[in-house]
This record gives C-alpha cells, sequence and structure tokens, in this order.
C-alpha cells in the first residue's frame, strides 16, 4: 500500500525515535532491543546450558562407568532423595537423562546456534541496520530465558524434574511425577521464543536484505539460518499441540495419549481411556526430525563461511549447496516416523519413510561433499576457527554415515534401543554442531568485542576437544552393536551379555571428564579476551562478507553507510584482483 | 534508527515487514491446529463409539456463534476500510462493534461451558470432550487475544493515526488478518464438533 503521506509520516517517526537515543543501563544491556546485545544474550545463556547439560551428563557418567560405586567428593551434595550415601538412585539417572536431552537441544544448540548466531550474524550479513522487529526479538529471548527457569525450577519440585526422556513418551510421561508439568510448561515458553524468532528471521531475511544482496548472493550461513526458520517456524506448533494435549492429559484426566485399561502399580486407571499412546510420538516427532535439522544446518552455514574464508577460495558448489539445502529443508517434514520403527508400524509405512530417509541423505552428502571439495587446492590457514570447522566434516561425516543402518527398518530393529544411536547422534550433534558452534565463537567474536580471542588457548582447547569427544562417543559403537540398551541406569552390568564391554563405558566416562578439563582454556579465554584479547581490525579475518565492513563492535544501527551488495558472498582470490579477496561490499 | 520497511513497501517483494510477519505467524498456527484436527481424525478413527456432536452439544448456540464471528470479521473489514478512507470516527464504531461481538461470542461460550460442566461432562469425561475443550478452548484463548489486539488499536494504539496514519492503517489490516483466521478456525471446528 502506498501513501502519499508516507514521506513525511516517516520523517515525523525518526523524530519522535530520536528522544530515545540515550538508554540507561536495563535498556542497553538486559532489555536490549538491538539484535547483536540479544545475540549476545543468546549466546551467553545457550553456552550456560551447554556446561550445565554437560554436567548432568558427567554425573551420569559417574554411574555407567562405575554403576552402584558411591559417588567421591560430591556425592553427598545430591540428598538421601536422590544419592543416598552418594550412590545414584535410578530415578535420579532419569532425571538426569530426560533433563540433559532437553536441555542440549532447546535451551544449549538451538539458543545458540540460532537464537546466537543468527541474532548476531543473520543482520550484519545481509546488511540491516536490525531485525524486522526487534521488541518480538526481546520478547524471544524472555520466553527462552522463562523457559529456561522452569525447567531449571523443575529440579526442586517434589519428585524433582522430568524422568520421561527428552522425548517425553506416553503413556509413561503421563503418569510421571509433577516435574513432567513443568516440563510441559517450560516447552510451550520455549516453543514461543522460537515462533517469534523465526517469524523475525524470516521477514528479516527477505525484507532488509541490502541493495543488490539478491537470494543468489546471500552468504549460505543466512540460507541455512532462513531454511532453519522455516522448521521452527512449520515444525514447532504440532509439538505444541501434542504438550497441550499431554497437559490436558495430565492436569485435566483427559486420556488423549492413555490407552483403556492401563494397569499401573497393580491398578486399573481411573481414566476414560481410548486415547491413542503412539499419536504423541507422531507429533513429537513431526517437530523432532526437523529438529534434527534445526540442529545441523546452523553448523553447516557456520562451517561454510569459515570455510570459505580461510582456504581464500569460493565455495565449491554454492548454488547446489543451497538448491541441497532448500530440498532438505521439505524433506525434513515426511521423514519423522524413522524414528518410530520400532512402534510396529506396517511395512507399507515403513517401506514409505525409509525411502524417504534414503533420499534426504542425498542433499546432506552433496553439502557435505561441496564442503569437503572447497578444501581442494586452498593455501588453508589453520586458525583456530578453521581447526574446529575443518573438523567438523570428518566428525559429521561418521555421524552421518552411521545413520543410514538406522534409516533402514530392518536394520534399526536391532540397532535402534541400542547404545549405537546414542553413538551416532551425538556424532552429529556434539563433535558436528557443537565444534561448528565453537568454531562460529572464535570466528566472529573479534566482531562482537572488537579483540580477538587468544590463538594458543584456542589450539588447546581445539585439539583436547577432538580426542576426547572420539573417546567419549566412539565406544558407544562398540557397546552399541554388543547390543546393550542405551535405557539403563547401570550400563547393563546385570546382563551377562554386557560385561564384555563394561570397560568402554570407563572410557567414555573418563573421556568426558577429560574432556571437561579442556573446556576451561576456552572458558577463559571467553571472559579473559573481552578486555586482553589482541586488537582486532574490522575485517579482521580479510572476509567478503558484509557484517566485515561494520566496526568492530558494531553500533547500534550497525552501519553508517546503508551498505550495497556489489557481488556473490565468496569472491576469493579473483584472478587479476590486486588482494586475495573481494569483498561483496567494495563497489 | 529506524526499520526500513516497516510503514512503506519494499519494491521487489511488494509488502511491508508486519504482513509477512503476520502471514508466518498464520502459517504456524494453521500447523497447530491442523495438527489438533488430525489428531481429532486419529481419536475418532481409532475410538469404537464416538457421539454425533448434535447429540451431545447445542448446535443452536454454535450457529449463533457463527453468525457473531462472521458479522465480527464483517465489522473488521469495515474498521480497516474506514481508516483506508480516512474516516477515524467510523473506524471507531466498528471497531468497537468487533470487540464487543467477539465479547458476545465468549459470553455464549460461557453459557455452554457452564452448562456441560454442570452435567458433570467435563474434559475428563471422554476423549469427544477431551477433544471439544481442547479444540474450543485453544481458539476461544485466539479470540481473547484478538480482542485485546483490536480493543488496543480502539483505545491507547489509536494515537499512531495522528502521528502515522499509514502504519496504523496497516496495523490494523494485520491485526484484521489475525482476526479472520480465528474465524476461520471457528468455520472448521463448528462442523467438525457439533455436526458430524
Amino acid at each position: 500500500m502506498s501513501h502519499p503521506g508516507t514521506v513525511a509520516a516517516g520523517a515525523a517517526h525518526r523524530a519522535h525515535e530520536a528522544h530515545h537515543e540515550e538508554l540507561g543501563f536495563w535498556r542497553k544491556y538486559v532489555f536490549s532491543t538491538d539484535h547483536k546485545v540479544i545475540g549476545i544474550q543468546y549466546a551467553v545463556t545457550g553456552l550456560l546450558f551447554l556446561l550445565f547439560g554437560f554436567v548432568l551428563m558427567m554425573l551420569m557418567r559417574w554411574n555407567l562407568a562405575y554403576p552402584g560405586v558411591p559417588l567421591p567428593l560430591i556425592g553427598g551434595l545430591f540428598g538421601e532423595a536422590r544419592m543416598p550415601g552418594g550412590t545414584m538412585l535410578p530415578e535420579f539417572y532419569n532425571e538426569l537423562g530426560a533433563m540433559h536431552g532437553t536441555i542440549m537441544v532447546f535451551l544449549g544448540v538451538v539458543p545458540l546456534a540460532v537464537g546466537g548466531f543468527g541474532n548476531f550474524v543473520l543482520p550484519l550479513q545481509i546488511g540491516a541496520p536490525d531485525m524486522a522487529f526487534p521488541k518480538i526479538n526481546m520478547a524471544s529471548y524472555w520466553c527462552l530465558f522463562l523457559g529456561g527457569i522452569t525447567m531449571l525450577g523443575s529440579f526442586f519440585v517434589p519428585g524433582g524434574a522430568a524422568q520421561s526422556g527428552w522425548t517425553s513418551y506416553t503413556p509413561l510421561a503421563v503418569i510421571a511425577g509433577s516435574g513432567q508439568t513443568w516440563w510441559l510448561v517450560g516447552m510451550i515458553f520455549l516453543i514461543t521464543s522460537s515462533l517469534l524468532g523465526a517469524v523475525n528471521f524470516l521477514t528479516t531475511t527477505i525484507q532488509l536484505r541490502a541493495k543488490g544482496l539478491t537470494f543468489m548472493r546471500l552468504p549460505f550461513f543466512v540460507w541455512a539460518q532462513f531454511v532453519t526458520s522455516f522448521l521452527l517456524l512449520l515444525a514447532f506448533p504440532p509439538l505444541e499441540a501434542a504438550g497441550v494435549m499431554q497437559l490436558m492429559d495430565r492436569v485435566a484426566g483427559t486420556s488423549f495419549f492413555m490407552p483403556s485399561g492401563l494397569v499401573v502399580s497393580g491398578q486399573v486407571l481411573a481414566n476414560a481411556g481410548g486415547g491413542n499412546t503412539v499419536l504423541w510420538q507422531h507429533l513429537f516427532w513431526f517437530l523432532a526430525h526437523p529438529e534434527v535439522y534445526v540442529l545441523i544446518l546452523p553448523a553447516m552455514g557456520i562451517v561454510a563461511e569459515i570455510i570459505a574464508n580461510n582456504t581464500r577460495k569460493p565455495l565449491w558448489g554454492y548454488r547446489s549447496m543451497v538448491y541441497s539445502i532448500v530440498f532438505l529443508g521439505f524433506v525434513s517434514f515426511i521423514v519423522w516416523a524413522h524414528h518410530m520403527f520400532m512402534t510396529g508400524m506396517g511395512t507399507a509405512m515403513a517401506a514409505f519413510f525409509q525411502t524417504t530417509t534414503m533420499i534426504i541423505s542425498i542433499p546432506s552428502v552433496v553439502i557435505l561433499t561441496a564442503l569437503v571439495v572447497s578444501l581442494w587446492g586452498g593455501s588453508i590457514r589453520f586458525n583456530t576457527p578453521m581447526l574446529f570447522a575443518i573438523s567438523f566434516l570428518p566428525m559429521f561425516g561418521i555421524g552421518g554415515l552411521t545413520g543410514l543402518p538406522l534409516g533402514l527398518n530392518i536394520s534399526d530393529i536391532p540397532l535402534h534401543d541400542t547404545y549405537y544411536v546414542i553413538a551416532h547422534f551425538h556424532y552429529v550433534v556434539a563433535p558436528g554442531t557443537i565444534f561448528a558452534l565453537f568454531a562460529g565463537i572464535y570466528y566472529w567474536y573479534p566482531k562482537a568485542t572488537g579483540r580477538r580471542m587468544n590463538e594458543t588457548l584456542g589450539k588447546v582447547h581445539w585439539f583436547g576437544s577432538l580426542v576426547c569427544m572420539n573417546v567419549v562417543f566412539m565406544p558407544m559403537f562398540l557397546v552399541g552393536l554388543a547390543g546393550v540398551s542405551r535405557r539403563l541406569f547401570d550400563a547393563g552390568s546385570a546382563y551377562d551379555f554386557a560385561q564384555g564391554t563394561m570397560h568402554w563405558n570407563s572410557v567414555s566416562s573418563w573421556g568426558a571428564w577429560i574432556m571437561a578439563l579442556f573446556q576451561i582454556p576456552f572458558i577463559f579465554n571467553f571472559f579473559w579476551s573481552i578486555r586482553n584479547g589482541e586488537k582486532a581490525e574490522d575485517n579482521v579475518w580479510q572476509a567478503t562478507t558484509i557484517e566485515w565492513s561494520a566496526p568492530s563492535p558494531p553500533p547500534h544501527g550497525n552501519f553508517a553507510v546503508a551498505p550495497q551488495a556489489h557481488r556473490g558472498p565468496y569472491e576469493y582470490s579473483v584472478p587479476g584482483a590486486n588482494k586475495d579477496f573481494t569483498p561483496q561490499f567494495e563497489a | 534508527m529506524d526499520i526500513p520497511y516497516t510503514v512503506e513497501v519494499r519494491r521487489d517483494t511488494g509488502l511491508n515487514n508486519g504482513k509477512i510477519g503476520i502471514w508466518l505467524f498464520l502459517a504456524s498456527e494453521v500447523m497447530l491446529f491442523g495438527a489438533l484436527f488430525a489428531s481429532y481424525i486419529l481419536i475418532r478413527t481409532g475410538s469404537p463409539s464416538w457421539p454425533r456432536g448434535d447429540t451431545v452439544l447445542d448446535y443452536r448456540l454454535a450457529t449463533f456463534n457463527t453468525i457473531v464471528l462472521i458479522a465480527s470479521s464483517v465489522t473488521m473489514v469495515m474498521a480497516w476500510a474506514s481508516l483506508m478512507r480516512r474516516r477515524f470516527g467510523t473506524f471507531r464504531i466498528y471497531m468497537a462493534a468487533t470487540v464487543l461481538l467477539g465479547g458476545v461470542f465468549l459470553v455464549v461460550k460461557y453459557f455452554e461451558y457452564s452448562h456441560h460442566l454442570h452435567l458433570g461432562e467435563y474434559p475428563s469425561h471422554s476423549n469427544f470432550f477431551a477433544i471439544y475443550y481442547t479444540l474450543t478452548g485453544l481458539h476461544m484463548l485466539h479470540v481473547l487475544g484478538g480482542m485485546v489486539v483490536n480493543a488496543y488499536f480502539w483505545g491507547p494504539g489509536a494515537k499512531l493515526w495522528n502521528t502515522n496514519p499509514v502504519w496504523f492503517t496497516n496495523r490494523v489490516e494485520h491485526s484484521g488478518l489475525f482476526w479472520h483466521f480465528v474465524d476461520l478456525v471457528w468455520i472448521f471446528l463448528f462442523p467438525t464438533l457439533y455436526l458430524l
């Protein structure tokens, strides 16, 4: 709608805005509408939750390595209800397991990868002054915050936090203690947060691209965030619906997911019955399979940026990568039931979902191959971001390839409930996505603070993490192939067939604990470099994308003059150019 | 600092930010209600017996409510059209009518709910009532949300009309899109729950 009043109205609006230039501490750093501040809030929150989820896992790993042995030193801190005499009760293990999954996925990786990097980098990369809806952006962060507080608070309710796994399968979750109700309420906050963020990212990408920045000139990172936001927008609401129904089952006594005549502790439940327990799984995985791509696509985007920058050559097959990621986004909505082969679905359904699963592996392989081929013939700079980014490739490769047997009905059934699955998806998410996130932190830290992180500490962090990640997860393949269930709090010490793999559990555990030590250089580096890091110029990595034309750190509004895009995103080593990078933003 | 295309239209997309935002939001709402309707179908087809809606629920009240909501959609459009014609006084009347009609819907819903609760037909009574309360309850929350936004544009939000009428008109249009969506959900809900 165009209108003659627009120009005058715009001027009046600008005059109105000018009154608000001076912001106090609270408006500037806490309740900020600046996408960079919100991005950093998201990132720090995400990192704290990653650390918290890691601690939960380290506790679990004690009981897996030494089942029934009291936890030394800190075992007494958890109280008699959870660890009598320092020995972990199975209920506490379940609590840790459910909350580890929930926190890592919904409060750790997604806030960091989408909320953190998306918020901080995306508007800068497309040359926008801010997100399209800054206030909604702030609301999105505070919804996440409330969701996080709810999840943390649930540890202190009677009976403890949710214990039914991060998947909250029914009917188990419906008859579980009150922590599950908190989990559901927390999830509704987190879903709201994702929804607000997704609308914002999509609108920003569509509307606020700089002049000349056509879709095929967008950095791959922006494409990755764009597709991710569509997944969040369309896949999360069914889980919200399912969450509301589970909440009704728990609070109002309905039977959406409750079968007739369910017997619990020798008593038939008095509910109406007639519900469909598998319906929960369908609705859950309808979200949670796209969610897998929400976890991995931003990581691919970050790695693509860093590889192009540090090989000093264009990404190999940028267009095929873009088509692949869009295709991947669509197909990710029709593969969900490959998580559910164990429900005894018919062969026709299984055939459909295993076919779509095999199809979806093709675009992932295209992207991974393009990234690997991009290394070919490059003059590679092995700085910390690049080391993490390169490590992503084989780690994600292992995770992806070991997923193929899980996508086929026949081979999934013996593997699905074993440690093999744990190893598979952790290779995708932990040394895969989390390495990419570390790469991104080292890469964009100078843009956010104006200083670089220390390289030596960074390399120590990288090397230790890479070795330890493999020590943690590689043995799980062996444990899984030996057939040990992934749902046992004592790693199967009561079973004969599991005895042969018990020692691998201690190897994994020690790997995890030593990996914790290797995160100390990172934590120190992260805070120390804010004041003491080496000063960084605006375009510290000699990069080509638009965010590097802004000052470091960028002021409110980002760019003094609205930038323009003159060419594609990765014009490195252009023949005949006087330097080895030709930025998008230079005429 | 100004966000571009908050008021004016970006030439290559032909849209302002708010309109893209509201349509994306509505897409997610379609998925939310779509999942609930899909669950309804699955639970009903898997159930040995299921009451026909008009044997349990009062379809006359629901028919009345359908007419009320459709009327409120009409007044919503008229409110926006009044702003396009720069008739702020007429806008206020139509907007007030929209909010009031939403209120009538809620009052009727209140009597309907209390009637069923009085008969002991709680959500736990059967899966029919479970899905009935969940779907209509969630829809009712949407009606309430739409009313709050519309009341805001009728009252304090209307100050924007004096400083930036184009922006204000756009906002009312976007709020209207949401209101029509809520109406549309009811038009699916009504036959599904009350007639089939």
